[in-house]
């Protein structure tokens, strides 16, 4: 007993001292230590698994929200010719042909340009300050907000346009989408020639030296070496285009016109996907409507998911 | 020189005549829409312009006062949600990059990139818009937050994955607990990559205007109040812009050429810290 008091005084006293003060002190800092370790592990799994959730959340909220619609329209939705929110009538089908036809449109008008920047950059002229300025100059094209091409195009290109459907002698209304094609084609160079810059720069040296020293010239090398070992690379920056493209909705809502007819041709006023959500949504007055629309937005979520997905698996497959 | 071999070299010189003059030409409109912004709006702007508030058609000298402001509160806000977040995600993805939910996450990082913004917006409508029951800035920040939060975890990841193992262990050697060695060492390592990370998203977002249509939605007043709804820049000019009134026209040219050189600002910045910490972006 004794010496089980002196052994607790002594303790007492060298808390006094606080040597053993410290001691303790360490000890209760190592287990708020791992205690909190722990709590930080927890922390950063459920933000990455909130990632997860968010994107299944997104999903269920737009099968939810259009439920509506998908009962009521059925697969006469994705056909149906006819848009007419005030009869209840809702075909998608102009804006399906108003988006496909504008973006497959910007893409055969950009793909020459992005390409030509991807050899540019990546086989012609790899270094020095000209290329440099170059690919920055590309790449504040997808810096500038696409407000602002709407607005340009607006008020700069449409007009232009008018004038030349004037020349060739089709409808003059100006906007429509060919107007939005042009606008998307300029917005979407940068994606695909990035892209398809870092993947001419890939191709391995002595597979180009190999066809030099046959005798190639500089085209052929192009020709026969880059392109058909870059070709699913720049297949990748074609599809991460469309996507951008597909989903692009200021720019081309205020250039397209906005009708919900059928375009005649590619120079008649029309509409895209993501254009008449953000036109209506806030005009949707009854449940059917704005169902309708979220429909719309869940079709779009999965053919863009879709696209980009094709892109990176393909990028993927290439780097490795 | 055969006929034959001429030929040859002349159709390779043609073929790098005609990539010089597409590159050239990408760059032309560019160029043509930044000159005629500028030109369009610089004398648009002077101090009653950034100081008033939009007027009523028919008067002059409204200005964009409550627009700059949104701006600024609605992107700090949405900065404020998205980067915490953000890295969190991206230290996950890179200290744990072969679990399963890393492969998950990724994916989900990856989908979520490429989901258009108007898609975003009517999330953002269902998720904090209706629940309030109205327009309000915190939807828009959140709507905002959200296509913020690819890029930050993707800079996070990348950076921290490029630092070498044995900064950790390092750490680890000396007793340090996880979470104050991807405080105090991996982080401070990373941070200017994850700095450029976050400048090109907020250089990404703040000219965003679809998923604004239906969260902070406009206001013709000022307002402070992240419950209310907000004017932002991009909702202004294309408000203005396809009014079919002159007057605001010219409100519109002054906004874009202020947005667009905020936007401009902020690329060129990012820019330059990476190429200063020679960050892989």
């Amino acid at each position: 007993m004794i010496l089980n008091e002196e052994a607790l005084t002594q303790r007492v006293v060298s808390n006094d001292i606080g040597i053993s003060v410290k001691k303790e002190g360490r000890n209760r800092r190592s287990v708020r230590h791992i205690r909190a370790e722990g709590v930080f592990k927890k922390l950063i799994f459920f933000v990455a698994f909130g990632m997860v959730v968010m994107i299944l959340g997104i999903l269920v909220t737009l099968v939810v929200q259009s439920s509506l619609s998908i009962k009521s329209t059925g697969l006469s939705f994705l056909w149906g010719k006819v848009w007419d929110p005030v009869r209840d009538i809702f075909g998608v089908y102009p804006f399906l042909v108003g988006t496909i036809l504008t973006s497959f449109l910007a893409l055969v008008i950009s793909i020459p340009f992005s390409f030509a920047v991807a050899l540019f950059l990546g086989e012609y002229y790899p270094k020095g300050w000209v290329p440099t300025l170059l690919k920055d100059t590309v790449e504040l094209i997808a810096a500038v907000p696409s407000v602002i091409y709407g607005f340009w195009g607006l008020a700069v290109m449409v007009p232009i346009v008018r004038k030349f459907e004037a020349a060739i002698g089709v409808q003059t209304t100006g906007v429509g989408i060919f107007a939005s094609s042009l606008i998307l084609a300029i917005m979407i160079i940068p994606y695909s020639a990035s892209l398809g810059r870092s993947m001419v720069q890939m191709v391995p040296g002595n597979l180009k030296e190999a066809a030099y020293s046959l005798g190639a010239t500089r085209w052929e090398v192009i020709k026969s070496v880059v392109l058909p070992y870059t070709k699913s690379g720049l297949f990748a920056g074609v599809m991460l285009s469309l996507g951008r493209a597909l989903g692009e909705t200021m720019a081309v809502t205020m250039v397209i016109g906005n009708t919900a007819k059928l375009p005649e041709s590619i120079f008649a006023p029309g509409n895209t996907m993501a254009s008449v959500i953000a036109n209506e949504f806030t005009e949707a007055d009854h449940p059917v409507y704005l169902s309708a629309l979220i429909e719309l937005g869940l079709v779009l979520f999965l053919v863009t998911v879709v696209i980009n997905m094709i892109g990176k698996r393909l990028v993927k497959g290439f780097s490795k | 020189m055969s006929v034959q071999v001429k030929y040859r070299i002349g159709k390779s010189i043609a073929f790098q005549g005609l990539t010089i003059l597409l590159s050239v030409l990408c760059v032309v409109p560019l160029i043509f829409i930044l000159v005629y912004i500028i030109k369009a709006g610089v004398t648009k702007i002077n101090w009653n312009f950034l100081t008033n508030l939009p007027k009523p058609v028919g008067e002059t000298g409204g200005g964009i006062k409550n627009a700059l402001l949104g701006s600024v509160e609605v992107i700090a806000l949405s900065t404020i949600i998205a980067v915490p977040v953000g890295i969190l995600c991206g230290i996950y993805l890179s200290e744990y990059k072969q679990s399963k939910l890393a492969y998950w996450t990724r994916l989900s990082v990856d989908i979520l990139q490429g989901v258009p913004s108007i898609v975003i917006g009517i999330i953002a409508y269902f998720w904090i818009v209706k629940p309030m029951g109205h327009f309000s800035a915190i939807s828009g920040s959140i709507a905002l937050a959200i296509m913020m939060l690819p890029i930050v975890v993707r800079s996070t990841e990348e950076t921290l994955l490029l630092l070498p193992d044995s900064l950790r262990e390092a750490g680890y050697a000396l007793g340090m607990p996880f979470h104050r060695v991807v405080l105090k060492v991996i982080i401070p390592c990373g941070f200017s990559g994850i700095l450029s990370g976050v400048m090109l998203s907020v250089a990404r977002i703040t000219g965003e205007t679809a998923p604004l249509l239906f969260t902070a939605f406009g206001n013709p007043y000022l307002s402070f109040d992240i419950g209310q709804p907000m004017q932002t820049l991009p909702l202004i000019i294309f408000n203005y812009a396809t009014s079919p009134y002159n007057d605001w026209h010219d409100l519109a040219w002054g906004a874009s050429c202020i947005l667009l050189l905020w936007v401009l600002l902020l690329n060129i910045l990012t820019k330059v810290i990476s190429a200063k910490w020679k960050v892989q972006l």
